[in-house]
């Protein structure tokens, strides 16, 4: 472990030789296409397929109606009540996008233009679209069943007596919250968005599905981060049991959290065994855009109390979410995250939050890279900001005097959560030398002099990770790993963890090369397909490492307690006194031959054993599953410095600098790479990135030309550093850092543009932070 | 709608000739009825550049392209860059540096570093960046890509003569 090991993935993609699932191809396969709303809301009056049906290659044409008692509703994991979501409308459409009829045809150019055929009549109803209008008295409501447009109101945090928050608020005890406020010194009052946008992997969603009816199996190829769970939801829909049906997530251009499980998988299956041949859909760009969940969305009102030495006291939010217009897998559970990290690194000893997610005629939102934390960390940093500018104290001073100390941890914070391990101020300090800060102060000073707006942004994140134990997450808080060491002595592993470029194949076969003192090169790791890797969670919420690494270790031990067995079998010898290394099992000061055995030795007598140690079976395959106690949170600090064009409002992101603390590093070069994409995906927001609707519920944004994810030359070289602090919560010390990147990178980036133009009394400016917002500022600031 | 044409093209050294409907576009020229999948598509608007290809040795986004306007063209895809078993040393970059993470930019990523590096064998950082604005990563943030091409042109300048793919 440690080691920069280049990554034994990239050999076939480097070539175009990895199977992505629009290479998926089976004979006799059709093609389907989905007919969407042009409308955000209204009532489905006629849709006619007459001349879709007689298009040349068309095999089937079917209404959301006729779906309707052939499929369940799209799955939701959560406890709370939740409106019908039906993969087809039969009735009604919700938002922009939304399916309405379903093509299969011959091939998918014959699929799409029988799409233009089919005649769609829909009485359109007002949109909602804003999500504080949304909770006006007597508002339109997205679902008549609903009273109003609140998917769900919770208060968590200090009064509170449910660790899980409450929705009663009549049982909430705000004395405590009350007398923070009243002894404050200064209150910092703000109220903050953070903008609605889109995962964007290059890769869109596909689907293959093939149900054989003679077999009574359904085998389904999906871009899904989550096949076992995938499998579950899937086999159900077509009344079939899990172990007739296999979910294969093939090699998948991104996922960042978007790709789990929607309706269109439904519909694959179905229509595959209603027409008894394999169905295949691939989303296109524009319909990703419409239908693959959004992000974010959040109203923030945060006040914080603080002393005027710049201690905080106490921080109030008030969190609007805008979910969109149905529930998807985790779309209610994703925001009240948001929560648990609202104390950021610092020693808050009073946070209460008032959480109320609002439907609207919008695509639901669900997970996407940080999952509620960005908002958090966005929300948290931001205020440090203002109360630093209040009390006119130096930002980072600001964030030192309000750390959590290392002897505190665990620290269990007043949000909720109990911190596994920090040494924030020792990192807060590397990130200061690293960007010479005292300098970078003085050169603004100077510039500024000059009547150039530059700022200096700062940001102390938190990540949330290795969600677990079982009662943390709604599916699961545990992975699934197994380790077989065959016959030929090579070990192959499988994780219920499926990677989709994080590295998996490399980064877990180091951790067991370790473990069993072989090469990498001898390990092969397998995943993505149910049928090879038992069971799992996957790869979600930074957590493959701590806790899939975990469970293949515990399945590695148990293959070492065999193979020690074994070999002091064959050796004479106790199995206490059996070491590993060198790709060797045997004495220590043993040689081969005299007292040590390759792998391959151990394995050929443990598969053909001549005598069988007592209690012990032969062979030697075992599996594991790990289920962690606690979650684990690294942290990290980043510093923006940019400058902004007085006559454009153009941002220029000059540096970029940062130390994160991600506990034990398996492969920095790895650690690197999620590091730099999720900074990449910060700064998007910041800076370029938000979806926006019209009034009637229309997406203004709806390809590559309107949305604009960041290109090489909008990012500088991210300038980087680490501190390592191991976790005691797990025995490879690990903490994940899938999503850090994209937590700290926002708020560091709208701060500094907020620094930029503070001299122009600015004080706040929600992002995304375009040209045309900034120009308009700085142009009213000088009109004075 | 079906009205078919003869493309006969030449793809990655070989000679080919497929009859496809007029309004085929390249990229599914190459995908479909050559098997040749490495050519990916990321978007419906000539933003992504996951689908890039060397047409007469000049990268193109082969979403844009109809395959009858490639007709009597050289086209190199990524299958073709690899010889004789040993990567293209813009293969090798990616590999070397973690220029990548998911892979599904990454075949278009290196075409259009290909005609990069032909145009500007040493480019500086500023030029690599500026070079790629045709292609999307979601996943690298770019500056392992970025030093990806470094490596790559530092290669290619010691072996010479361009490297292996030209």
């Amino acid at each position: 472990m440690g080691r920069r090991l280049k990554r034994r993935e990239d050999p076939a993609l480097v070539q175009g030789l990895g199977t992505f699932i629009d290479d998926v191809r089976l004979p006799m396969m059709l093609h389907m296409a989905f007919k969407r709303s042009d409308l955000a809301h209204g009532r489905i009056v006629r849709i006619d397929t007459g001349a879709a049906e007689s298009m040349p290659g068309v095999r089937l044409v079917v209404t959301g109606a006729d779906l309707q008692d052939l499929l369940p509703t799209v799955p939701v994991m959560t406890p709370f009540p939740y409106p019908e979501h039906h993969a087809v409308a039969p009735d009604m459409v919700r938002y922009v996008g939304e399916p309405v009829a379903v093509v299969v045809a011959e091939n998918r150019s014959q699929a799409r233009d029988a799409l233009d055929a089919i005649e769609v009549e829909i009485e359109e109803l007002p949109a909602v679209v804003d999500s504080e209008a949304a909770l006006e008295e007597r508002p339109t409501l997205v679902h008549a069943d609903f009273a109003n447009n609140v998917a769900l109101r919770i208060f968590s945090g200090t009064g509170v007596a449910e660790a899980a928050g409450t929705q009663d608020q009549s049982t909430v005890d705000d004395r405590e919250l009350e007398a923070a406020f009243a002894e404050a010194e200064v209150v910092i009052s703000q109220r903050m968005v953070n903008p609605r946008i889109a995962p964007s992997a290059i890769e869109t969603r596909g689907v293959v599905a093939q149900y054989e009816s003679a077999r009574e199996y359904l085998t389904i190829w999906s871009t899904t981060q989550r096949p076992h769970a995938h499998r579950r939801f899937l086999a159900a829909a077509l009344g079939l049991g899990e172990h007739q049906a296999r979910t294969i997530a093939p090699e998948m251009g991104g996922g960042f959290g978007a790709k789990k499980i929607y309706g269109e998988d439904f519909v694959a299956a179905a229509l595959s065994k209603q027409l008894g041949a394999p169905v295949k859909w691939i989303e296109d760009r524009s319909e990703a855009f419409l239908t693959t969940t959004h992000a974010r969305d959040v109203v923030g009102y945060i006040d914080l109390a603080a002393k005027r030495d710049g201690t905080v006291t106490a921080l109030k939010a008030r969190l609007i979410a805008d979910i969109g217009a149905y529930e998807m897998l985790l779309t209610a559970f994703i925001p009240t995250l948001t929560h648990g990290l609202l104390s950021g690194g610092y020693a808050i000893p009073v946070i209460r939050s008032e959480l109320i997610e609002v439907f609207t005629n919008k695509m639901p939102t669900d997970a996407y890279r940080g999952a509620g934390m960005p908002e958090a960390i966005f929300f948290v940093e931001r205020s440090m900001e203002l109360l630093a500018r209040e009390l006119e104290m130096d930002p980072a001073e600001v964030r030192r005097k309000n750390f959590i100390q290392p002897e505190e941890f665990p620290y269990q914070t007043a949000a909720g959560n109990v911190y596994d391990s920090g040494e924030y101020e020792r990192l807060l300090d590397k990130t200061l030398e690293m960007a010479n800060y005292e300098e970078l102060r003085a050169q603004q000073a100077s510039a500024r002099a000059k009547g150039r707006l530059v700022g200096l942004g700062l940001s102390f994140y938190i990540e949330l990770c290795a969600i677990g134990p079982s009662t943390m997450f709604p599916d699961g808080g545990w992975e699934y790993g197994s380790v077989t060491v065959e016959r030929d002595g090579r070990i192959t592993a499988t994780t219920g963890s499926s990677a989709h470029g994080q590295g998996h194949e490399t980064s877990f076969a180091q951790v067991l090369a370790d473990q069993f003192g072989v090469e990498p090169g001898a390990i092969s790791l397998l995943h993505g397909d149910t049928a090879v890797a038992k069971q799992g969670v996957g790869t979600v919420a930074s957590r493959s490492l701590v806790v899939g690494g975990t469970a293949l270790l515990s399945a590695g031990d148990k293959v070492k307690a065999k193979m020690a067995q074994f070999a002091a079998q064959m050796l004479e010898a106790r199995a206490e006194v059996i070491t590993f290394e060198g790709g060797t099992v045997g004495l220590v000061g043993g040689l081969a031959g005299a007292g040590r055995l390759s792998f391959a030795e151990v394995a050929s007598y443990a598969y053909s054993p001549q005598q069988l140690p007592a209690g012990v079976e032969p062979g030697l395959s075992e599996e594991a599953f790990w289920e962690p106690t606690g979650m684990t949170f690294p942290y990290g600090c980043y510093i923006a410095q940019v400058e902004v064009d007085r006559e454009t409002g153009e941002v220029d992101l000059q540096r970029f600098v940062g130390v994160d603390d991600c506990g034990t590093i398996v492969n920095p070069l790895i650690v690197e790479g999620q590091i730099h994409g999720g900074i990449a995906q910060g700064i998007g927001p910041a800076l370029t990135e938000e979806l926006k609707y019209d009034e009637q519920g229309q997406l203004l944004t709806g390809s590559f030309m309107d949305y604009a994810i960041p290109r090489a030359s909008d990012l500088p070289t991210f300038e980087l550093g680490a501190t390592v602090t191991p976790s005691p919560l797990n025995p490879l010390g690990a903490k994940g850092t899938g999503e850090a990147g994209t937590i700290g990178a926002t708020p560091a980036v709208v701060n500094a543009v907020v620094d930029a133009l503070s001299e122009l009394g600015v004080s706040h400016i929600d992002p995304t932070l375009g040209a045309e917002k900034l120009w308009s500022l700085i142009k009213h600031a000088e009109r004075g | 709608m079906s009205e078919t044409v003869v493309v006969q093209v030449t793809v990655n050294g070989e000679a080919r000739s497929v009859e496809v409907e007029a309004r085929t576009l390249l990229v599914h020229f190459l995908r479909e009825e050559l098997g040749l999948t490495g050519t990916h598509v990321g978007c419906d608007t000539s933003q992504c550049g996951a689908c890039t290809v060397l047409i007469d040795g000049q990268s193109a986004k082969s979403c844009t392209v109809f395959a009858v306007q490639a007709a009597g063209a050289a086209v190199t895809t990524i299958e073709g860059m690899a010889r004789g078993g040993s990567l293209h040393a813009i293969q090798e970059g990616f590999w070397e540096e973690h220029g990548l993470q998911c892979g599904y930019c990454t075949p278009g990523m290196i075409m259009s570093a290909a005609d990069l590096l032909q145009r500007n064998p040493s480019p500086s950082e500023a030029e690599i960046r500026s070079g790629l604005d045709g292609n999307l990563c979601r996943c690298t943030g770019y500056q392992h890509i970025v030093n990806a091409i470094a490596f790559a042109a530092k290669q290619m300048a010691a072996e010479g003569e361009g490297g292996n793919g030209s």
